[in-house]
């Protein structure tokens, strides 16, 4: 047992940490009154910007939950040149990412080749009911919008070749 | 408000004793909500570093408890299948009870005092403060009926911590009262504010003399014993959130419920009130008297209530909790003896002065 | 060692009315958890008591089985990070180190120095995190309050940086094989180094706050005494074992996955094995995970972040076992591969699960008050008993 002066000493300085705390600011952020400053990085929610997406369903096989479900069709296109063979084509019908069974670990952004997909730290897309919460293309469409520009990187980070 | 308090009522006694009872029913729940929203939402919550309710009402959430009150009356009241309903029922009301019964022989005012106003001369009943601590030990029966008639080996279990807890401090709080009425000669609480109002500290009286200098041992043992009787940290083993859940309380909803929170936050605004009389000086201020004391003196008890209770809920909110068994040690190794000192000391220089 | 076998009727859900009904002075069974708060999460112990003294405690596990063993079987090596993220869902970022290293080490491949700086640094600050958890729930448990939330606030700093350089608050899933997702933002080195003064400053407050009261004290020295051999034949680790005087750190004695020789550092160790040398010896590491980092970041290397890696992951056949240091002891993956994209087994050994099940023989004795000290300070998280 600690001696009667350590005793007094110990319950003293609690009182005056909790004290010292009273007295200064909190750290509170009145949530829906304003709003904390989020990082660029963050994983909030999945944008798509359907017009990169070639259907090549990478993303949707290397999902560890399997909550992105794929559909389309190849369609036929003119020629870009004139007497040139005619192009094939693959048109999204369907582009869905079920909200209530990602996992937010962002492998889909990683491994789609043509950066059809973009993490935007948006977060406020909570739902009454869970299977609104399945978002389609239009709805991953205007996620678009609130995609942050990329941050420059730490110091001694290696700069990579801007890709295209 | 004060002169109802104090003088007959056209009406005779009926209706005075209509109207005390409507005072008292109505101060204790203000009281609660008071020392609740002050110091449980809002000072706890800044000494976490964070704000606590900041919309309820508009103005910094000062109507969140009254939200929440109104939630709990709301609510079903569910009575577990294999309870005593009877006794289940009792017991929220009889915890209450003991709150009220000891407010009423808090005084307010020279003339301002629930119990015993009627009589001239002082006011008050002349064994006050014994009364009210005599009261207090009612709520005693009502926690051990809630555990008990709950059906749950939880709430058994905090509710005989809380019985052994109740009674140990018992002794303590009423020996660490004695020094006070050695000191004032009296035990009517009236007479202990007058006492502390018209002394004098080596013949100067520009302070009076409020009991906290020369008693303040026994103000200190006063707050601790009232710390256990409130069963707030660190002498909250009855209803030790984190290991009993809520003890006694667990199986109560509704109103019920609300009922023991205004217990809780009541007996502690009346504990407030008591250390307040005793050692503050209560509702009177030197050299104020007469027919404005009557006015300012309700002001001045609440501001040296909100003082006490400060106290109180800052060890509540720092402290972590002790062991049942450490908390019976701490009662009768140390402030039983420590307050019988007390008590010797004070008589022999009362004696010698 | 007491042996300790478990009574079937214990489980019987009349267990109630197996109590004699007249009144005689028999044993009660008290049932804490599933749903306790101090069993944080979904353990039960089934205690038999006479009064409050415990005679026989026993714990039953798996109420948040969500077989993660089995789930990695069905899934390859990048995606299984993001499952390992969450067997330990406090200090997820030193869950993945593990299974990547090994990973790593069946393929031959090396990361890049900066890239395992970086991993290090991130491993110290889920520690810190985790930490400053126990560090608040520690007093909660013992009935104050305000350090909970003090835990929850400083918490919160090392998870905004963790987020700003990961993406994730809690699941960052940010190691890949060979390397890292992506480098760190700009200034965040600036802002980690603010911060890691601010965390030996809050180590103040808790010392103030909870360790240095005596009632705190009174609490938790001599109580739930972890004896040195026995802890280690229960295969307990991590701090709970250096508390109790064994001074054995997988950061410094393992193989070594992360560069931690080349900093200044020392394990702490305490006597007595209580709680309260638990939770000194998990307040001291916090001040030094956090000098650590101090450290890390002066001498954190420039260069790539990723090491060269075929596209396709694909394992060599073969069998490995690596462990490190997690915040809550040793974490351990022994994988099998048969060469495919995905692992054919994986065993993980966690640390919560050996540290728990030294708890019927510890609660032995002792009161219902001291029963939730002892488990707070044995600090465990569900999800890595079940995982």
């Amino acid at each position: 047992m600690p001696s009667f002066g350590d005793s007094v000493k110990g319950m003293s300085k609690g009182l005056g940490v909790t004290l010292k705390t009273m007295l200064k600011p909190a750290v509170t952020v009145h949530y829906p009154h304003e709003k904390e400053e989020v990082t660029p990085r963050a994983r909030g929610v999945i944008a798509l910007k359907e017009e990169n997406c070639t259907v090549c369903m990478l993303c949707a096989r290397s999902c560890p939950d399997w909550c992105i479900y794929i559909e389309g069709h190849k369609e036929k296109r003119p020629a870009r040149r004139e007497g040139g063979r005619e192009r094939t084509v693959s048109v999204l019908d369907r582009f869905d990412i079920d909200y209530a069974l990602c996992m937010y670990c962002g492998i889909c952004v990683e491994v789609c080749p043509f950066d059809a997909l973009h993490w935007s730290p948006e977060y406020e897309y909570s739902e009454f009911s869970i299977a609104s919460l399945l978002h389609d293309k239009e709805k991953l469409g205007e996620w678009e919008a609130t995609v942050p520009e990329a941050e420059p990187l730490e110091l001694g980070a290696e700069v990579k070749k801007a890709k295209k | 408000m004060s002169h109802l308090l104090a003088f007959d009522i056209p009406g005779g006694w009926g209706t005075t004793l209509g109207i005390k009872t409507l005072i008292v029913m109505g101060l204790i729940p203000v009281g609660a909500l008071v020392l609740g929203y002050t110091f449980l939402l809002k000072m706890m919550s800044h000494m976490q570093s964070r704000v606590g309710p900041m919309d309820p009402g508009g103005f910094h959430g000062w109507f969140q408890l009254i939200g929440d009150g109104i939630k709990f009356i709301q609510k079903e009241d569910i009575i577990p299948a294999g309870a005593d309903k009877r006794v289940f029922k009792m017991a929220p009301a009889i915890v209450v009870m003991s709150t009220f019964l000891m407010f009423v022989v808090l005084p307010a005012g020279p003339n301002a005092v629930v119990a015993g106003a009627l009589h001239k001369g002082q006011g008050g009943i002349d064994v006050g403060i014994f009364y009210a601590l005599a009261v207090s030990s009612l709520s005693v029966i009502g926690v051990l009926m809630a555990g008990w008639a709950s059906s749950n080996k939880y709430a058994l279990i905090g509710a005989l911590r809380a019985a052994a807890q109740l009674i140990a401090y018992e002794l303590p709080l009423v020996l660490a009262v004695v020094g006070v009425v050695v000191q004032a000669g009296t035990m009517n609480l009236q007479g202990i504010v007058f006492a502390q109002q018209q002394g004098k500290i080596f013949g100067w009286s520009g302070i009076g003399s409020p009991f906290i200098l020369t008693q303040f041992v026994g103000f200190a043992l006063f707050m601790v014993a009232a710390q256990a009787e409130l069963t707030q940290p660190p002498f909250d083993m009855p209803v030790a959130e984190s290991e009993l859940v809520a003890g006694y309380m667990v199986e109560y909803t509704g109103f019920r419920f609300l009922f023991f929170f205004i217990g809780e936050f009541g007996t502690a605004f009346v504990y407030a009130g008591l250390a307040a009389t005793l050692f503050l000086g209560g509702w009177s201020i030197p050299h104020v008297n007469g027919e404005i004391a009557n006015w300012i003196g309700p002001i001045v008890l609440f501001v040296k209530i909100m003082l006490v209770a400060f106290l109180m809920f800052w060890a509540r909110f720092s402290y972590p909790r002790l062991r049942e068994d450490q908390l019976q040690a701490l009662a009768w190794k140390w402030l039983i003896p420590i307050s019988l000192i007390n008590i010797l000391v004070t008589g022999a220089l009362k004696v010698a002065f | 060692m007491t042996s300790f076998e478990v009574d079937p009727k214990l489980y019987s859900p009349l267990a109630d009315s197996q109590l004699n009904v007249e009144l005689d002075t028999g044993d009660m069974i008290l049932n804490i958890g599933p749903q306790h708060p101090a069993t944080h999460g979904t353990l039960r112990l089934v205690v038999r008591l006479d009064g409050e003294r415990v005679i026989k405690a026993d714990p039953v596990i798996g109420y948040m089985h969500r077989g993660y063993e089995k789930l990695t079987e069905y899934r390859t090596y990048p995606q299984i990070t993001t499952l390992v993220n969450r067997i330990d869902w406090l200090s997820s970022f030193a869950n993945e180190v593990p299974f990547i290293g090994a990973a790593e080490k069946l393929m031959n491949i090396e990361a890049t120095p900066r890239a395992l700086y970086i991993r290090t640094i991130l491993t110290e600050m889920a520690r810190i995190s985790t930490f400053l958890l126990f560090l608040g729930e520690m007093g909660l448990q013992v009935g104050a309050i305000t350090p909970a939330f003090f835990g929850f606030r400083d918490r919160e700093y090392t998870l905004n940086l963790i987020e700003s350089a990961t993406g994730g608050r809690f699941h960052p899933n940010y190691n890949r094989i060979g390397g890292l997702k992506e480098d760190l933002p700009w200034g965040w080195v600036a802002e980690c180094r603010n911060t890691m003064k601010k965390m030996l400053d809050s180590c103040d407050e808790f010392e103030d706050l909870v360790m240095g009261n005596p009632i705190f004290q009174a609490r938790t020295r001599g109580i739930g005494i972890i004896p040195a051999e026995l802890g280690a034949s229960y295969g307990v680790s991590g701090s709970n074992l250096r508390a109790s005087g064994v001074d054995w750190d997988l950061r410094r004695d393992g193989e070594p996955l992360l560069p931690y020789n080349e900093i200044e550092w020392k394990t702490f160790t305490h006597q007595d094995g209580d709680s309260f040398a638990r939770y000194w010896v998990r307040l001291q590491e916090t001040r030094e995970s956090a000098r650590m980092i101090l450290q890390l970041l002066e001498q954190l290397p420039a260069g790539p972040i990723m090491a060269k890696v075929p596209r396709i992951i694909k394992v060599p056949e073969g069998e490995i076992y690596v462990n490190a240091e997690n915040p809550l002891g040793e974490m351990g993956y022994y994988i099998i591969s048969k060469g495919a994209t995905g692992p054919f087994r994986v065993k993980i050994r966690t640390a919560s699960f050996s540290n728990v099940s030294i708890l019927p023989w510890l609660l032995q004795g002792i009161y219902v008050p001291d029963v939730i000290t002892v488990l707070a300070s044995l600090y465990f998280i569900l999800g890595d008993i079940d995982r």
